[in-house]
């Protein structure tokens, strides 16, 4: 069990190989505890890679992975009960209303006082009104705030994200925001995300890790990799470091 | 946000890591609430079973005026039908389970959930338990009215009849959910026509003899010729084969042990693989 301040997230010399294909490349990173932590990297960086490892999702073929202070290759079943994940790429039966797929993973997470729970969160989320309606039936908005309810129903110490706001409209997508940081703040719970939005990135996070072709090529606060590049935010310092040749991205900032 | 840190789970109960009933009852619940409120699903499970039945019954009357095997045992052609669609039923039964997590992109959902391999296969077999119950008991109560055969009269043989034909369709579902796994959607089919691989060499119809000598020993390699030819001892000569009964109990052991071993591996393969995350429509 990770103690309180001890990082939720330790990777070790974490190697992804599909076939010829590697998709991680001997990364090590840890995440701090409490914090909002960013993977950012273009297509095929190896963001949705790390985030599968990390749920046990998808198998290393060498390194370790330790999350809440299990190793996921063997305590697996032990860290995902203390965690959840969201993806727009990954669905709830969308036959069943909201309120029964809510009650299904509630159920699955061995959540108490479940009534309770989906009722907070419902209430929390703002989706009280959509309760009994088919989950299909939703607009993208609303299926995400679902799916965020989902990934909240256990009360996660660590919650990774997908992609937590692709495809919303801004307004939609500035709310997610707003109640990510709030529940982060309220509950300590650590954060890791993956996203293409900077914007999103630099308003969210405190650390954030770059990747490129599978390997990690920096990492820091938005802040300090923007002064690092000499950029004017971080969607350039993005396109700076996915534009540059093979060699390492930090080594060129320097 | 009320409760956020006040209720945060601070320990893991032994519960979180063991076998959890709960966890299963969760899995099942997500397919029951559908079934419970789409009576079209409830109609569709028994309409083949019992257009089936009607189908051998009126063959068994046209038989009983021409044939002397039909007509020394009335019931044959009917319980055999049923039987056979226990073995159909509950094979369609997992498998169906299996493949609406996968059309509707869910398996991700909840493999990274706290659930267990083992709570899946039991989920699923439940399920199928229930979906078949569902399938044949109509057309078996209305074999009573309609024909004057009452398949409850075989008596406690039926219930090794019964649960021997739902594990070996456990069986067959769960290679089927395997492959499926593995190859993707486009060998969702075989969840439909596997399993009639094995009628013919079943002996549903007629006695396992009926076969070419050399086909005969892969008929007695198959739990279900066991149960049909025990079904014919049953209503022909009044007798419960014993030895047929262990030799499908045997079997059956073997069988569904080696198709849950390989459910569970093509999981990890699906897991070396990323498989997980990619299935769908």
């Amino acid at each position: 069990m990770a103690a309180v301040g001890n990082p939720p997230i330790i990777v070790d010399s974490l190697v992804k190989r599909f076939g010829s294909v590697t998709a991680i490349d001997r990364i090590d990173f840890t995440v701090a505890d409490g914090s909002t932590t960013a993977l950012l990297g273009g297509n095929g960086a190896g963001k949705t890679t790390t985030l599968a490892i990390l749920l046990g999702l998808l198998l290393p073929t060498s390194g370790s992975v330790r999350v809440l202070g299990f190793d996921m290759m063997r305590d697996r079943s032990r860290a995902l009960r203390l965690m959840n994940f969201s993806s727009p790429y990954v669905d709830l039966p969308r036959r069943l209303s909201v309120a029964e797929n809510l009650s299904v993973y509630g159920r699955l997470y061995g959540v108490r006082d479940l009534r309770y729970r989906i009722e907070a969160l419902a209430d929390d989320l703002e989706i009280t009104a959509f309760l009994k309606r088919p989950t299909g039936d939703l607009s993208a908005g609303q299926r995400t705030r679902v799916a965020l309810a989902k990934a909240l129903i256990n009360r996660p110490r660590l919650l990774l994200l997908d992609e937590p706001t692709a495809s919303l409209d801004p307004d939609t997508a500035d709310w997610i925001r707003r109640y990510l940081d709030r529940y982060r703040r309220d509950s300590g719970a650590t954060i890791l995300l993956a996203s293409h939005n900077m914007a999103e990135v630099e308003r969210l996070c405190d650390d954030v890790l770059m990747l490129r072709s599978g390997t990690l090529v920096d990492r820091g606060t938005p802040k300090a990799l923007i002064a690092r590049y000499g950029r004017r935010n971080l969607e350039e310092v993005f396109l700076d470091i996915a534009r540059r040749p093979q060699q390492s991205a930090a080594a060129a900032a320097q | 946000m009320r409760d956020a840190r006040a209720d945060r789970i601070d320990a893991v109960p032994e519960s979180a890591v063991a076998f959890s009933w709960q966890r299963v009852s969760a899995l099942m619940l997500r397919h029951l609430y559908i079934l419970r409120r789409s009576w079209p699903r409830v109609l569709d499970l028994a309409y083949w079973p019992t257009v089936q039945m009607l189908l051998w019954g009126f063959i068994t009357v046209f038989f009983q005026q021409h044939s002397s095997w039909v007509a020394e045992a009335a019931g044959v052609l009917i319980s055999a039908v049923l039987l056979w669609d226990v073995l159909f039923r509950a094979n369609l039964g997992l498998s169906l389970s299996f493949l609406e997590e996968m059309w509707a992109r869910n398996l991700g959902q909840l493999f990274v959930s706290p659930m267990r391999p083992a709570e899946l296969v039991t989920a699923m077999s439940l399920l199928s338990l229930i979906r078949t119950l569902i399938s044949v008991t109509p057309a078996a109560v209305l074999a009573l009215p309609l024909f004057d055969v009452w398949v409850f009269s075989l008596g406690p043989p039926l219930v090794a009849f019964f649960a021997n034909l739902l594990v070996l369709g456990w069986t067959v579902g769960l290679i089927v959910s395997a492959l499926v796994l593995r190859l993707g959607l486009g060998a969702e089919n075989l969840a439909w026509v596997a399993i009639f691989a094995i009628a013919p060499l079943s002996g549903i119809y007629y006695p396992i003899e009926t076969l070419p000598v050399w086909l005969q020993p892969v008929s007695w390699a198959l739990p279900s010729a066991y149960v049909f030819e025990g079904m014919r001892a049953v209503l022909f000569e009044g007798t419960f084969r014993w030895d047929l009964l262990a030799g499908a109990v045997a079997l059956n052991a073997v069988y569904f042990a080696a198709a849950v071993t390989f459910f569970l591996r093509m999981i990890h393969v699906a897991r070396e693989r990323g498989l997980l995350l990619q299935q769908g429509e």
